[in-house]
This record gives C-alpha cells, sequence and structure tokens, in this order.
C-alpha cells in the first residue's frame, strides 16, 4: 500500500489549491532550474533510470522515446506533443490532472521539453473537457506571469506551450491522427514510418507522450528516480493513477503503486464488489480496448503490465471496468463495439466495414437470434481486422468480441439456445439471420 | 464513422459573423501557432463559433474558411469528422448529451436515455416543442468514475439517477440553470470515493525526503541552446501537397444557382408532378433537377432559426484568455525554419510603394480571405491594378512572405485582377460567369 508521502498527485480530488501558489506548497517547481542546468541527458538519464513506462496505454519506456529525437538540431524544430484526448472508456485520470493538478503538467513540459531539445510544447485537451481546458490554459498563463515558461524565463530554457483541442473524435488519441488534428485536418491515423520522431508535426521532430507520463517526470527527478522504480517489481515500476468504474460500490480514482493485487485495490479504495467477490462476472482492466477477464481470473492478478499479461489482458491505461453477475455481458460488449463503430475514421477498409460489421453481428447476439456457427464466424473476421488497419483502432475493436468469445461462449450459446426455444413455444419458428 | 450531413437549406442562416470578443480571440488563437500554420486554428474556431451561436452552419464555415484561407471543403470535412460539431440548431436552453458508453450503461445510462426521450423529444437530435430542449447521446464522456452523466454545453452532471436529471432538465427548461450545480449529484468530492477519499489523508508539503540536487554537469554552459547546424530552407513536409481540382481555394462550392434550396427543389418537383396528368406519371423531365433533394423538408425543424445568444463565457479562475494578449510566440532564432521574412525584419514592412488613393476589395480575388487581404495591405497591394500587374519576381516576393507557394498563380489572381482593375464586379460576372468574392 503506498504511502500518502510517496503519492505524486497531491492535490487529486482538488481539495487544495489548484493554482501556482497551492502547487507550489505542495513541493511543485523547486529545483526546476537545477534540473534544466544539469541538462538533457541527465533528466533522459534519470528517468530511464525511474523505469517509467508509458501511461497512455502501450507502455512503451518513456525515456526510450525521447532518445529517438535527434541528438543534433539539423535546423528544424523540435516539438513535445502532450495527449490529453483522453477517450478512451473507462479512462479518467488525466481529467483530474488538467482540472487539479495542472502545474505538475507544465512543468513536467518544461522538463521534458529540455530533454528533447524542444522550444515549442502542444497540449491537445480532448474537445469534451471544456472546464478541464480552462483550468489548464489558466495555469499555463501563471507560469507565463511567473515567468516559470516563455521567452526569457527564469530556468534558462525557453518553452511556448499552446493548449489545443480537440472536438469529440477518440481516434485522434492516436498519435499520429493527435497530429493530424493538430495540423486541422480530419484525424486521420498517418502510417508509420515516417515516425514522429523524425517527422511529425508540421513535418519536424515530435514526440507524443500522455499527460501522466510528462506531469510525473517533475517529481521524478525530485526525488530521484530510484525512488520511483524502488515502487512495484521490477520494469513495472512507479505509481499509476487508476479508476475504478462500473460495478462497485464507491467508484473513485486513485493513485497506486504498481504490483498490488486486483483485490487490494478494490477493497481498499472502492468498498468492495457491489454483492461481493462472489458476485463478480467479469473485468475490463484497462480500458474498453483491452480483453475481459474472467472474475476468477482477476482476484489474485497483480496490477502492472506483466501482472495482466498472464491473465491474458493488458494494463492500458489502468481503467478497470468491473462487471458483476447481473451484467448483460454480450450486451456490454455490444456497446463497446457501437463505440468502435461510430469513433472509427474510415480510413481503412476492414475496420470502416468491420466495426459496422462486428456489431450488426453482435447486436443479433445480445438477442440471441444467430447461429451458433456465427461465433466462430464472428471470431474469425475479428481476426481479419485485427493487424490489417494503419492504426490500432482495428486491433481494439476486435479485441473486447475475442475475449467475450474465448471467456464466455457459453453464455452467448444459452441466449441463442433460450431465443431458439421461446420461438418455437408460440408455434413460429424465426426465420434465423438474413441468409 | 457515423455520415453527418449540414442542416438542410431552409434552416442555414445566411451569414455568420464572430462577436467583436470572439473576432479579437480569433486573431490571438491564429496568431499563437507557428507561422503558415493557421490551419491549426480551424477546431478552436469552429468550437467557439459553435459557442456563439449553438451550431455549425454553414455560412460558419465558409466565414471560417476565408479567415484562414482554406478551401471550404477542408473545414466541410473538420465539421463532419468531428462529432463534437452540432451541425443542426440545437436547443436555446440546454443541449443534453448523455453518455451511453459501457461505463456508463452499467450504471444505468439507459434509465437516462429513456428521460431525455419522454421530457424532450423521442428521436436525439430533435428540438422540443419549444425548441428549448434538444439531446443526444454521445460516445464515452471521460467521467466513467462518476457514471452515469450528462453535458449541458460547458458542464458535467454527475452521479446522476433518473429523477435527477429530470430535475436539472427542469432547471435548465425554466430558465433556473445557475442553481443546479456541476458535477457529482451525490455527496462526494471530484472523483474520490463516495463517502470520503481513502487516500492523500495527510496535508501534502513541499519537503521532499530524497530530494538530491543534481551535480552541474562538468562541461560549461549546457543550458544554451545548440546552435543549428545550418540555416536550412523552410520545410514543406507535412504540409497539404493538394492541387486537386475540386479542393482549389478558387472554387468556393456549387454555382449560386445551384444553391437551390432543398425544400424549393422539393416543392418544384411536386408541382411539376402534379402537373404532369392525371395518370400520376412524374414528369421525367423535372426528376434529374430535383434528384437529391428528396429529404423530407417537414423533418427538419423548419422556421426555428437558431436565436441563441450566448456569449462565450471567460475561463474559469479569472484568467481570461480572451482578451489577453499577453504572450508572442518564442524566439525566431529557436525556431529558424518558420521565422517569417517579414516579421524578422521587425514588422510587417512594405515591399511595394502603396499607391494613392483608396484601397481596392482584394477579397473579391477569389482566394483572398481577409487574413490574405491584411497581409498584402501590410506589403502596400492596395489595388487590384497592382495584383494585375506582379512580375514574376513579385509573385516569388508575395508567396514567399504569404507562405504560400503557389497560390498566386494556382488560384489565377493575375487575370483575376486585371478583370476586376477593367470593369469591377460586373466585368467579373461577365467573364467569370459568377460573382467574384
Amino acid at each position: 500500500m503506498l504511502a500518502d508521502k510517496d503519492r505524486i498527485f497531491t492535490n487529486l480530488y482538488g481539495q487544495g489549491d489548484w493554482t501556482l501558489e497551492g502547487a507550489r506548497s505542495r513541493g511543485a517547481w523547486v529545483g526546476t532550474k537545477e534540473f534544466i542546468d544539469a541538462g538533457r541527458d541527465w533528466i533522459t538519464n534519470e528517468v530511464k533510470a525511474s523505469g517509467l513506462r508509458g501511461r497512455g496505454g502501450a507502455g512503451f519506456p518513456t525515456a526510450l522515446k525521447w532518445t529517438f529525437m535527434p541528438k543534433v538540431n539539423d535546423g528544424r524544430p523540435h516539438y513535445l506533443l502532450v495527449n490529453a484526448d483522453e477517450s478512451e472508456p473507462g479512462t479518467c485520470k488525466d481529467r483530474d490532472i488538467l482540472r487539479h493538478d495542472p502545474h505538475h503538467l507544465v512543468e513536467g513540459c518544461l522538463l521534458a521539453a529540455r530533454a528533447m531539445d524542444a522550444h515549442l510544447a502542444f497540449i491537445y485537451v480532448r474537445g469534451e473537457f471544456i472546464r478541464e481546458r480552462q483550468r489548464l490554459e489558466a495555469a499555463v498563463e501563471q507560469a507565463y506571469e511567473a515567468k516559470l515558461i516563455g521567452k526569457d524565463n527564469i530556468h534558462g530554457w525557453d518553452l511556448d506551450i499552446i493548449v489545443h483541442h480537440g472536438a469529440g473524435a477518440y481516434i485522434c488519441g492516436e498519435e499520429t491522427a493527435l497530429m493530424e488534428s493538430l495540423e486541422g485536418k480530419k484525424g486521420q491515423p498517418r502510417l508509420k514510418p515516417p515516425f514522429p520522431a523524425g517527422m511529425g508535426v508540421y513535418g519536424n521532430p515530435t514526440t507524443v507522450n500522455n499527460v501522466e507520463s510528462i506531469a510525473v517526470v517533475p517529481e521524478i527527478l525530485r526525488r530521484s528516480g530510484a525512488w520511483f522504480a524502488s515502487i512495484g517489481r521490477a520494469n513495472n515500476t512507479g505509481t499509476k493513477l487508476m479508476c475504478v468504474s462500473g460495478h462497485v460500490n464507491k467508484p473513485a480514482t486513485f493513485e497506486e503503486a504498481m504490483g498490488v493485487t486486483f483485490e487490494e485495490i478494490i477493497e481498499k479504495h472502492c468498498g468492495g464488489i457491489r454483492g461481493g467477490w462472489d458476485n463478480l462476472l467479469a473485468v475490463i482492466p484497462g480500458g474498453a480496448s483491452v480483453p475481459c477477464v474472467p472474475g476468477e481470473k482477476i482476484r489474485n492478478a497483480v496490477m502492472d503490465f506483466d501482472g495482466l499479461r498472464e491473465v491474458g489482458s493488458s494494463l492500458g491505461t489502468a481503467a478497470v471496468i468491473v462487471m458483476d453477475k447481473q451484467t448483460d455481458i454480450i450486451k456490454a460488449i455490444w456497446r463497446l463495439s457501437a463505440f468502435y463503430k461510430h469513433e472509427s475514421c474510415g480510413q481503412c477498409t476492414p475496420c470502416r466495414e468491420g466495426t459496422g460489421w462486428m456489431m450488426r453481428v453482435m447486436e443479433r447476439m445480445v438477442e440471441g437470434r444467430a447461429q451458433k456457427r456465427e461465433i466462430d464466424m464472428l471470431f474469425e473476421v475479428t481476426k481479419q481486422i485485427e493487424g490489417h488497419t494503419i492504426c490500432a483502432l482495428g486491433d481494439a475493436a476486435a479485441w473486447p468480441i475475442q475475449g467475450l468469445i474465448r471467456n464466455f461462449r457459453h453464455v452467448i450459446e444459452e441466449r441463442i439456445d433460450q431465443y431458439t426455444y421461446s420461438s418455437t413455444s408460440d408455434g413460429a419458428v424465426p426465420s434465423i439471420a438474413a441468409e | 464513422m457515423v455520415a453527418r450531413r449540414l442542416a438542410d437549406e431552409s434552416v442555414q442562416p445566411a451569414a455568420f459573423a464572430f462577436t467583436a470578443e470572439n473576432a479579437k480571440w480569433a486573431e490571438w488563437k491564429i496568431g499563437l501557432y507557428p507561422a503558415g500554420r493557421q490551419q491549426s486554428a480551424v477546431i478552436p474556431l469552429l468550437m467557439r463559433a459553435q459557442d456563439q451561436d449553438g451550431w455549425v452552419s454553414r455560412a460558419t464555415i465558409e466565414a471560417i474558411a476565408d479567415m484562414l484561407g482554406m478551401a471550404y471543403i477542408r473545414v466541410l470535412e473538420v465539421a463532419t469528422f468531428y462529432t463534437q460539431f452540432q451541425l443542426q440548431p440545437v436547443g436555446s436552453r440546454a443541449h443534453v448529451q448523455v453518455c451511453g458508453t459501457t461505463p456508463c450503461m452499467l450504471r444505468g445510462a439507459e434509465g437516462l436515455i429513456e428521460v431525455c426521450k419522454s421530457k424532450i423529444h423521442h428521436e436525439p437530435h430533435h428540438l422540443n416543442d419549444d425548441g428549448t430542449l434538444s439531446w443526444e447521446e454521445v460516445e464515452c464522456a471521460g467521467a466513467c468514475v462518476n457514471a452515469p452523466m450528462v453535458a449541458i454545453f460547458h458542464d458535467t452532471f454527475e452521479d446522476l439517477t433518473p429523477d435527477r436529471l429530470s430535475e436539472i432538465i427542469d432547471a435548465f427548461q425554466a430558465g433556473k440553470a445557475d442553481t443546479v450545480k456541476p458535477g457529482p449529484q451525490i455527496e462526494r468530492l471530484h472523483s474520490s470515493a463516495e463517502g470520503g477519499r481513502t487516500t492523500l489523508l495527510e496535508t501534502p508539503t513541499a519537503k521532499r525526503e530524497k530530494f538530491v540536487p543534481p551535480a552541474p554537469p562538468a562541461d560549461a554552459a549546457p543550458a544554451a541552446p545548440a546552435a543549428p547546424a545550418a540555416p536550412q530552407a523552410p520545410t514543406t513536409a507535412g504540409k497539404p501537397k493538394d492541387v486537386s481540382e475540386e479542393s482549389a481555394p478558387a472554387i468556393k462550392g456549387p454555382a449560386p444557382q445551384a444553391k437551390v434550396s432543398q425544400a424549393k427543389a422539393e416543392g418544384e418537383r411536386k408541382a411539376a408532378d402534379a402537373s404532369a396528368g392525371a395518370d400520376g406519371e412524374p414528369n421525367k423531365a423535372m426528376r434529374p433537377a430535383a434528384t437529391g433533394a428528396e429529404s423530407d423538408a417537414s423533418k427538419v425543424d423548419g422556421g426555428k432559426a437558431p436565436g441563441k445568444d450566448k456569449t462565450a463565457e471567460p475561463a474559469e479562475g479569472g484568467a481570461s484568455t480572451s482578451t489577453k494578449k499577453t504572450r508572442t510566440i518564442i524566439a525566431p532564432k529557436a525556431n529558424p525554419k518558420e521565422v517569417n521574412p517579414v516579421a524578422e525584419k521587425g514588422g510587417a514592412a512594405p515591399l511595394f510603394a502603396t499607391p494613392a488613393g483608396g484601397a481596392d476589395d482584394l477579397k473579391l480575388i477569389s482566394g483572398v480571405g481577409p487574413v490574405l487581404e491584411g497581409r498584402l495591405n501590410a506589403l502596400g497591394i492596395t489595388k487590384w491594378s497592382q495584383v494585375a500587374g506582379f512580375s514574376a519576381d513579385d509573385i516569388a516576393k508575395v508567396e514567399e512572405v504569404l507562405n504560400f507557394k503557389g497560390r498566386v498563380s494556382r488560384d489565377n489572381w493575375l487575370q483575376q485582377a486585371e478583370v476586376l482593375a477593367r470593369g469591377g464586379e460586373a466585368e467579373y460576372i461577365r467573364v467569370f460567369g459568377k460573382k467574384p468574392r
């Protein structure tokens, strides 16, 4: 269990003052100049020593990503692009950073920008976060006025921050779509290579990081990378904001050490599962795009990157969606299919057509109006979409359905049986499916 | 993906203009982005326009395209791609956006949708009878631990029950929106657990146990930014290489006579059908002209013109970004690529001698919007005759300053300007067969 003194986001719930004075009283902007003076390599090495892995879902080592930026400036400006387009269903951790601890992010931008020789940082906030964006803009303005950032600031590293926003497109959380959107176009992902570190925003070297990855950097430097690395297991270090939603008694967002068990976070922070542990059906442990895990497997699972891979899922954004036994699991996954159908950008055919197709088949399966062999066909189609698209949205749309079929096939079959059975009872055998 | 179309012509306003305050804000916002990258501001500007009028109309799209020097189709693409833009009028007192994605669904979002159906309209995106309310189901709005929730304009209302939502809608309908507190509607501090938070019980301090300031590195002056290797011409990488005919900025859209109101076309078709005789055989000659105008005009909330008068609110915390212009973009030396040659010489030094007499309306040249006109004026170009008389050298100079390579010739500025200089608008219509704008 993490002690309060080891927590990074000390104003997570907005119980204190979010402004610059408030942030300073909690330790923000202390020693920043010394870190900047220590230079690019020192910052990168310290973050590397901390073992920080990207908090946006993929878990790529943050410091390693920074080293992909060109070592020698070829004349093009370098950019830091902070991904605050938090749209993954279940995830609402960045929201609390933006509205209650915005100075962690602003300070992190300055330090990360130093580590990649950038003088301009963009923060792309999702369009729905209107109050959160206003709060962040106010915090950036405070930092400008106190000469903490901007031209000729007291830290000796020029940095401008532009707070940009989207307008309700989930796909813009993908880094290349994010850049397209920032350039004022439709958010359709780009092919890689070229990678953003070589050619990103406006064709210039760009690094895209999640809000949480950037916001923890100042504290890592203040307390040393070794401190951060001492929390959690090897390769899964540090603290993590977790959001638990769904059928728990008290849904909440909280900061916890990586490597605690699922049972521990639910009991300690969320008041237990609704109806007790015996009533737990399934859990989606990392935001909508990771496979669901049956209740009996998740209880003792370790909440970190490797721990959840062992149970056939992924940590993702650590956004836990809990479903109890009163849940219609097929309908819950169908709603996710509807989400992906809505959010597909339409660029790649397998995803544009496949997401709608999967949603329609799922819709029939919710009623049971399907053939059992269609379960295998649906699984096969998810495999045809997975890995055949430019970005990972196709994969993300496929995985929840794969998780459902893998773990809850019997539920789908029972539903089909029930539909057939009850239909014949009033004399009308349904013409199953339109084929 | 979802198919999204502009609203029917019958509800489209004739023109759009930012209020003075918003226009000032827009200018500030455009100025934030690196030179020549003003297209980046398209989403913020559209959003500001929506905050002002409640929805995004065709006139809004065209006005913003002109402000940013973008082709209309590019702004239309953005407006239809991003689902937060409302393409039809919304309720003047509340547009209720119910999150229906799985985390909210698990905690009862379907009950909220039922409330909206019974209290507002059985279909989403439709106004209620008074035109004061509308609703839609949106995908995850990012408040999952406070599910279920709705968003109304700028605020979110979380931890709802159907009864509570019903009360909130009533309050908005009665014009008493300020009596409803945004955020969680139960005893709970933002996203902390109901009944008291489980973490952060100690008072945080600025003291750090393991705080170890790093030793300064051996080599001197580490903070000095690395000097750029060599000056280099501005990159065009990442800029749209869009020269397709339909997206050339010169072509602003269908010719005016083609912009027949769908409702009008529908009426004409019906009249033609009626005159076709008692056998009910439709008039085949009339059909093709009305093709594509079959949409049922009565389905649209005709006549309910957007009558909203909302001004955008200033940012929370007193730091209104709308009026402040406290900062400028960083040092040219830091961004050698993005330097505007004019700005570098200390402002808009005129490259041309400003002729005597009043200025012509350069915006009549297709491809020149208010932004470009301002820049051209700053260069000393105020007359059509000057544009008509550009030498190849002049074109190169102007394009470099405007950062629009190929713009002058692609849009055929010279011929347009020559025609305008010769006989003004009338001559333009005679030569090009359409009104200049």
